[in-house]
């Protein structure tokens, strides 16, 4: 049931005795980064100011934009000829970002992996196949020296070719698999066409799916589809990769280790920390990091902390689903709203489908917002009905987000269609 | 007591409206009557036509929203007053209208509209003797 029975099974107490620990030395180890010592040498801090688990909100953020500013190698605790790997992220805007590793990091990050998997049933006389991309991705790598560690038989797949991919999982047994969720589908999707029918073709049994928000009514589909049991799974290269937060076999939250990260859930406009069970952004803290320590990153990332023990025995906390990036948030007439917000409303209505656009416009010192939403079927001939649907999805926005929306039916198929991450905010605004 | 007609949302910018209409030419459907207020974001483009059947289905494969509906339609005869005749007994009996439109076919005036009690719509339609058209009359006389 563990793979690190002692530190998996930690109650609250000894976590939070072994954090104190780990965060003194993770933050005179701190002091070896160029960048983390100015830092901290200007805000006249160091580990002597850490008398308690607390003492940490006095330390200042670390930012996407402080690891762009440091590119390439700014941010190293050791010397370069420590470090066995780096991992980079291509940025979209400026620098893409580096993150090393010293030989200790990977087998750290091994380890987290490998009791990630052993959590969900995965054995050593297991066939693991990783349909994730190797190379810069960390899906790749970082799920496959985990599978090594556990001791599993590997088949490091790669992503894409969908035929040889059911072909492996047929000629070699796989009985567990690592998969975006939309991949998971389209597996499916080729098996049907095969003839392949999951359940009597193939011993698949356990999947890992992350990487990619969705719902649980996806992961059910998927475990419907393949005949599976589906756990979600967290991480960012940032960290390291996956194995930063895992589903246990409850699939109620994921657990997010805290023999490795400490972790906070804060207002990403007053900075102040939210109670648990309220949605906020993740800020995480690195214990075990050597290469690239990180102090109170934050990962932009929208989630809450399930309250309450889970089932399995194990303490660390449980991370609900991501509900989306704090960076998509939209101010408008001071008030914070997130697009998530304004989507789970609308995926209320039957009659909307599924794409919707909102757009910010200015006019002399107006500040408004038009949502399009497209109608799924025409399911009325009354125009009234029309207009009482408007009026209710209005009204049910407002009390949401505080501002009254203009929405706008559309008809489907009419809003722009991306290829991916569908562009969801257009702000018309001059806001400079 | 009804005949078919098609419901069609239409967005309003420019190319929505003829977009349909160049459907319905290729299906070689041919339309009776047709109405479309001016409303600000969309409106909803209604039509009577040959093969409203087929004609729908080929309008939703086509990705158009549109669907059909049974309207009443009452023939007049084509003289001063007879529209006013036929809605005062529908007012009489309590029947608000919610849209309506006429067209003339075959020397008949034809009135077309929905209301909010269809039943009792009918019932009063029945009781006061009027004269009205169905789906396979209509057929008939298009396809003449």
């Amino acid at each position: 049931m563990y793979l690190h029975k002692e530190l998996e099974t930690m109650s609250r107490d000894e976590i939070n005795a072994y954090q104190l620990e780990k965060l003194k030395s993770t933050i005179t180890h701190c002091m070896n980064s160029p960048f983390y010592k100015k830092r901290f040498n200007q805000e006249k801090l160091s580990a002597d100011s850490i008398k308690s688990l607390d003492d940490l909100r006095r330390f200042p953020f670390t930012t996407k934009e402080d690891l762009r500013a440091t590119y390439p190698f700014g941010m190293a605790a050791v010397p370069l000829e420590k470090c066995i790997r780096l991992h980079s992220s291509s940025g979209t805007t400026g620098n893409p970002t580096v993150i090393l590793h010293t030989r200790n990091d990977i087998e750290a990050w091994a380890d987290a992996m490998a009791r990630c998997m052993y959590m969900v049933g995965m054995r050593p006389n297991d066939v693991f196949q990783n349909s994730s991309g190797y190379g810069m991705f960390t899906g790749g790598l970082g799920m496959q020296y985990g599978a090594e560690r556990l001791g599993m038989l590997t088949v490091p797949a790669g992503a894409g070719n969908t035929k040889r991919q059911i072909k492996f999982m047929k000629d070699f047994g796989t009985t567990c698999l690592h998969a975006i969720p939309s991949y998971a589908s389209r597996l499916y999707e080729v098996m049907k066409e095969e003839g392949i029918d999951p359940r009597r073709d193939l011993k698949l049994r356990v999947l890992a799916i992350g990487a990619e928000p969705h719902s649980d009514e996806q992961r059910h589909r998927i475990e419907d589809m393949l005949g599976v049991k589906a756990y979600n799974s967290f991480g960012m290269s940032e960290m390291c990769g996956p194995g930063v937060a895992f589903e246990c076999p409850e699939q109620n939250g994921m657990h997010i280790w805290e023999d490795y990260y400490i972790v906070e859930i804060i207002d990403p406009v007053t900075l102040e920390p939210v109670p648990d069970g309220e949605i906020g952004e993740m800020v995480l803290t690195t214990l075990k990091r050597e290469a690239m320590p990180m102090i109170r990153y934050r990962t932009r990332d929208l989630t809450r902390i399930l309250p309450g023990e889970c089932p399995c025995g194990r303490h660390h906390k449980r991370l609900a689903r991501m509900q989306g990036r704090s960076d998509d948030m939209i101010i408008l007439k001071g008030v914070n709203i997130f697009p998530i917000q304004i989507e789970q409303i609308l995926m209320r209505y039957k009659e909307l489908g599924s794409d919707y656009l909102i757009t910010l416009n200015r006019e002399d010192i107006n500040d408004s917002m038009t949502i399009e939403v497209e109608l799924n079927q025409l399911f009325t001939d009354d125009y009234g009905r029309l207009q009482s649907l408007t009026r209710d999805i209005t009204r049910e926005l407002k009390d949401e987000i505080l501002v009254t929306p203009y929405v706008k039916l559309v008809s489907k198929g009419s809003l722009p269609r991306t290829e991916g991450k569908a562009k969801r905010v257009v702000d018309n605004r001059i806001t400079h | 007591m009804t005949i078919h007609q098609i419901s069609i949302f239409i967005e309003n910018k420019s190319g929505t409206l003829i977009k349909v209409l160049r459907q319905l030419k290729e299906a070689k459907i041919q339309i009776v009557a047709s109405t479309i207020a001016d409303t600000t974001d969309y409106g909803i483009y209604r039509i009577i036509c040959s093969e409203p059947l087929r004609a729908v289905k080929m309008l939703q494969e086509s990705g158009i929203q549109a669907n059909i509906s049974d309207v009443f339609a009452l023939k007049l005869d084509n003289k001063p007053g007879c529209a006013a005749d036929a809605l005062e007994i529908i007012h009489n009996a309590g029947i608000s209208i919610s849209y309506l439109y006429s067209f003339l076919l075959d020397g008949r005036g034809i009135l077309i509209f929905r209301t909010n009690q269809p039943d009792l719509t009918k019932e009063t339609i029945l009781l006061n003797n009027m004269d009205y058209m169905e789906e396979d009359a209509l057929a008939k006389t298009i396809n003449i």
